[in-house]
């Protein structure tokens, strides 16, 4: 009877191909993302230097700002591996400082677009104003919607193994929670360089 | 500390050493300031193509190394594909639809 | 509830452990449950959405009606439109996904029950905000394809385009997820021996729509964002004024579109590719072909869009470049109707009514397959575009293709699911209702399409000649009315007293059927070994089977237990979006902020705890 109940318990983790269902589930998120983000920048480029009225984005952006921001958020992907590793070897040291290093860099992130969007804002350019207004702050905004995100599920993650309640068993939600930070990451990239580097 | 430092140095979870990371984000700060660089140079005709082939680069490493897939099962990769091939085409796509094709002239 | 019992003496019966009552059914997170409610729901909006076309065929019967007015034909025929594509065809294949993919794969449960509930949650509560419309008197208006400009504030200044660009978007998010959680099912919760190329023909079209489900619905909802950020808050993704374009609607809506048309008719492809071997006792003939065939079409069913836009002057290189696309997908489509034929060919075939439906199906998507190829064609399409001549296509493809799929499976599964046959002498009545009343009302569309009748246009002029199509129309209507009620009489009545089946009552081969029926919540006691593709064919390899799936385990295999948070994100789902409506910005996070106490609840629920109080 034991054994039987050992079998079932098997059974519950059993997949056909050895791999674990959340980080599969999360892959196959991440590739439907892909087309979020690409209609969103489709229509940022099929949009580009159609805009009637200005600012035209030549005219606004700041691309030494944005630079930095960029960095920012780049650096942060490799605070995230990090985190991952504190958490796999069981370091809680090491977890609360790499995932407060990602959660402060994506916050600051988070107030470069902030200071950005209100900079915009006061040269003229709202999400009425023209096509670039639109364009620009509803494609931005989402991905600055998914930092906010991510900067809440670290925080929560930061928050368990501050408590202790995140041993290396439960390196797989940290893993996860990186692949989605990274992914945002990823996104700013393309960001970056089609909206603000190529004009 | 796992003592590889190259990345072919994977364990079950197929993730390299510390060091092995801090190199790739060195690799993607570089890059980035060659982007920039770049843009800075009004490089002419071969910019954009520089600057796209610069950010696939960056886009390429940190999903291969930052998120493990150069490790991982191939299942991921193809998940992740399947999703990404089809945003590309359909970004080139309406890019052509509405860039390309209304240019080369052929009466409407 | 699913705890683990200790005690080998307690009486086995196929509901053994499990819990009963309204609470059981809102916090359940069992596929089989979800399945069924996704099967009811979708039939009531069938039944909405059945009332609201009768209305427009009355409306239609004569030229020059006024038996309802413009206004209210124009919310009538977009509701129509959008309940049986959103709220009819798609959850009804998504309820036969859930019954019966694990059970085909030999899995106990999907790969993430309680999301798995979320959706369900958020398909009732979108549909239901949907329709609510209604009762404000502002259902949308603007057609099931809500093209731009007329969806702007400008000229569309009520309600009625709020509840649709909101409704909609609330649909995508559970479509999505149910298309994350069948990819992550089928590729990982396949039993021991379960190879890809041994799996159902149902589960690869699971699977095939699932990925068009996580490609497609991001594009319609990103869509429908820029919409409604246009009339929230003034956005100028398609105001001419500024620059916009209104032809960026029509190709984002037909990027999502045309591949959505797959997400509608692949499953019940997937349906009827297990239904003909049964039914002929023959393996299906060429699997790997109908296999490639659906993957191509889920491919290529990117790369043919713009042949809804051949009006919209896109210059003759796109034109040509979508013809073509169009013309190559019939060739995949056509090599599966070859398939099915060549499987019945030779066989001993059984005309039951699940078998009908099937053959129906065949025989009235190849009608509609055509159609398509004609207008396929750019100049031909000129003349058809927006005509009569479309609606007949697409209802031949839609009615004939998917809704006669999903009835050969209601018949084929229902045994499975209640343990009970159904009438075969109701089953044959509802068939051929079906069969006379759906050409009766469709063929003639090819004519007064033809004559030059325009869709979604309130009444025409008896002048036209197209007074008498209509009205063979109107009266198929009445019949396919009464054929759907045929069919809830079957279901209500066999579900009370239909004769008792066993675990293979068609004496089908694949692994749904090794099982009892009903199935125990677990499903399978321990996991099968499957050898073959048709298990249940080969006596050895069935016998070793069912010396598993019909064993009494010792004690039962370890259940998730239920959850109430699916239902509470859901609702905070729902509720965020529809207070968009108000047009305030932070109104809104209210939602938002309720939605965000339940994932956490949810995220630090376990699953398991149901056990732990017991030890
Ligand atoms: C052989 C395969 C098919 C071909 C070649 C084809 C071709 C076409 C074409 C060219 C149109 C545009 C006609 C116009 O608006 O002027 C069209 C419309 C349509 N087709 Fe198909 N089709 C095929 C299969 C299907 C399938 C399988 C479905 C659904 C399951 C479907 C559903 C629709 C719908 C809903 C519309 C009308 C959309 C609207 O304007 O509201 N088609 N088809
Ligand atoms: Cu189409």
């Amino acid at each position: 009877m034991a054994e039987a109940a050992a079998v079932a318990h098997d059974d519950h983790h059993y997949t056909s191909t050895g791999l674990n269902s959340w980080k599969l589930g999360f892959w196959t998120l991440i590739g439907s993302e892909c087309l979020f983000f690409g209609t969103l920048i489709s229509t940022y480029m099929v949009y580009k230097g159609q805009s009637i009225v200005g600012p035209f984005s030549g005219e606004i952006f700041d691309i030494p700002l944005t630079t930095v921001s960029t960095f920012v958020l780049l650096m942060s992907s490799l605070a995230m591996v990090l985190a991952l590793d504190g958490v796999q070897r069981g370091s809680r040291k090491l977890s609360m400082i790499w995932l407060g290093v990602v959660i402060l860099l994506g916050a600051t992130f988070l107030g470069f677009q902030v200071y950005e969007f209100s900079h915009f804002y006061h040269e003229g350019l709202g999400l009425d104003t023209n096509l670039l207004g639109s364009s620009f702050y509803v494609l931005t905004g989402f991905h600055g919607t998914h930092v906010f995100f991510g900067v809440v599920w670290l925080t929560t993650l930061w928050v368990m193994s501050a408590r202790g309640k995140l041993p290396p068993s439960k390196a797989l939600n940290v893993e996860i929670a990186g692949l989605y930070w990274h992914f945002v990451d990823i996104v700013w990239i393309v960001i970056f360089v089609l909206v603000y580097l190529i004009q | 500390m796992s003592s590889h430092a190259d990345a072919h140095g994977h364990g079950e979870g197929g993730h390299a050493s510390v060091g092995f990371y801090w190199a790739i984000g060195g690799i993607l700060a570089v890059l980035t300031a060659l982007e920039v660089a770049a843009y800075y140079m009004e490089l002419g005709a071969v910019e954009v193509p520089l600057l796209l082939g610069l950010s696939l680069a960056k886009f390429v490493i940190v999903v291969m190394f930052f998120m493990h897939l150069k490790f991982d099962s191939k299942l991921f990769t193809g998940v992740f594909l399947a999703g990404m091939v089809l945003a590309i085409f359909m970004v080139s796509a309406l890019m052509l639809l509405y860039h390309v094709v209304p240019g080369l002239g052929v009466g409407a | 509830m699913s705890v683990a019992t200790d005690t080998a003496a307690a009486p086995h019966t196929a509901h053994h452990g499990e819990p009963t009552g309204l609470w059981s059914w809102i916090t359940t997170v069992d596929h089989k449950r979800i399945g069924v409610m996704y099967f009811l729901t979708s039939v009531f909006f069938l039944l909405v959405g059945g009332l609201e076309a009768l209305l427009i065929r009355i409306q239609l019967f004569k030229p020059e009606n006024d038996f309802i007015s413009a206004e209210l034909y124009n919310q009538l025929f977009t509701m129509h439109g959008t309940t049986m594509i959103f709220l009819v065809a798609m959850p009804m294949a998504v309820a036969f996904f859930n019954y019966v993919v694990p059970l085909q794969i030999g899995a106990r449960d999907v790969a993430f029950p309680r999301l798995n509930a979320l959706s369900y949650w958020i398909y009732l509560f979108g549909g239901l905000y949907l329709n609510a419309s209604w009762f404000v008197g502002a259902a949308p208006n603007t057609s099931w394809v809500g093209y731009a400009n007329l969806t702007s504030t400008q000229f569309s200044p009520g309600l009625n385009v709020d509840f649709w660009v909101l409704g909609l978007s609330i649909l995508g998010v559970s479509s999505i997820m149910g298309g994350v959680n069948f990819i992550t099912t089928i590729i990982n919760l396949r039993a021991p021996g379960m190879k890809l190329m041994r799996m159902p023909l149902f589960t690869w079209m699971t699977f095939v729509t699932s990925f068009l489900l996580i490609t497609a619905l991001p594009v319609i909802a990103v869509a429908l964002i820029m919409l409604a950020f246009d009339r929230f808050f003034s956005a100028n993704f398609f105001n001419v004024a500024a620059g916009g374009d209104p032809v960026l609607w029509q190709h984002l809506f037909w990027i999502f579109g045309h591949p959505e048309v797959y997400i509608l008719v692949l499953p019940a492809f997937g349906v009827i590719s297990d239904v003909i071997p049964a039914f002929s006792r023959k393996p299906l003939f060429g699997y790997p072909v109908v296999v490639y065939a659906g993957v191509l079409i889920g491919f290529i069913g990117w790369g043919v869009w713009s042949h809804h836009m051949f009006t919209s002057g896109l210059g003759p290189i796109a034109d040509s470049f979508f013809v073509a696309t169009t013309m190559i997908i019939a060739i995949p489509t056509g090599v599966k109707i070859f398939n099915w034929m060549a499987t019945m060919w030779g066989g001993a075939i059984r005309f039951t009514t699940a078998m009908n439906f099937a053959i129906g199906l065949v025989a009235l998507f190849t009608v509609g397959g055509l159609s398509g190829v004609m207008h396929a064609s750019a100049p031909v399409d000129l003349q058809q575009h927006d005509s009569y001549f479309v609606v007949a296509h697409f209802h031949y493809v839609i009615v004939g293709g998917i809704l006669l799929g999903m009835f050969s499976g209601l018949y084929y599964w229902f045994p499975k699911v209640t343990g009970r046959y159904m009438s075969e002498k109701l089953g044959a009545w509802h068939f051929w209702s079906t069969l006379i009343g759906f050409n009766l009302t469709f063929f003639p569309m090819h004519f007064s399409g033809m004559f030059g009748m325009p869709r979604r246009t309130w009444t025409y002029q008896s002048e036209l000649g197209v007074e008498f199509y209509n009205q063979l129309s109107t009266i198929g209507g009445f019949m396919l009315g009464v054929s759907t009620l045929i069919m809830l009489y079957n279901v209500i009545k066999s579900a009370r007293s239909g004769a008792p089946a066993g675990s293979n009552p068609w004496g089908a081969p694949t692994l749904e059927w090794s099982i009892p029926s009903p199935p125990h919540h677990y499903n399978f006691p321990s996991l099968p070994e499957v050898r073959s593709r048709e298990p249940m064919w080969h006596d050895a390899e069935r016998e070793a089977i069912e010396a598993v799936t019909l064993a009494e385990p010792e004690s039962e295999p370890v259940m998730p237990g239920p959850s109430f948070w699916p239902i509470v994100v859901a609702s905070g789902v729902t509720a965020t979006w529809a207070l968009v409506m108000t047009g305030v910005w932070w109104v809104p996070l209210i939602g938002l902020a309720y939605t965000t106490f339940g994932v956490f609840m949810w995220a630090f629920e376990d699953p398991f705890k149901h056990l732990k109080s017991s030890h």
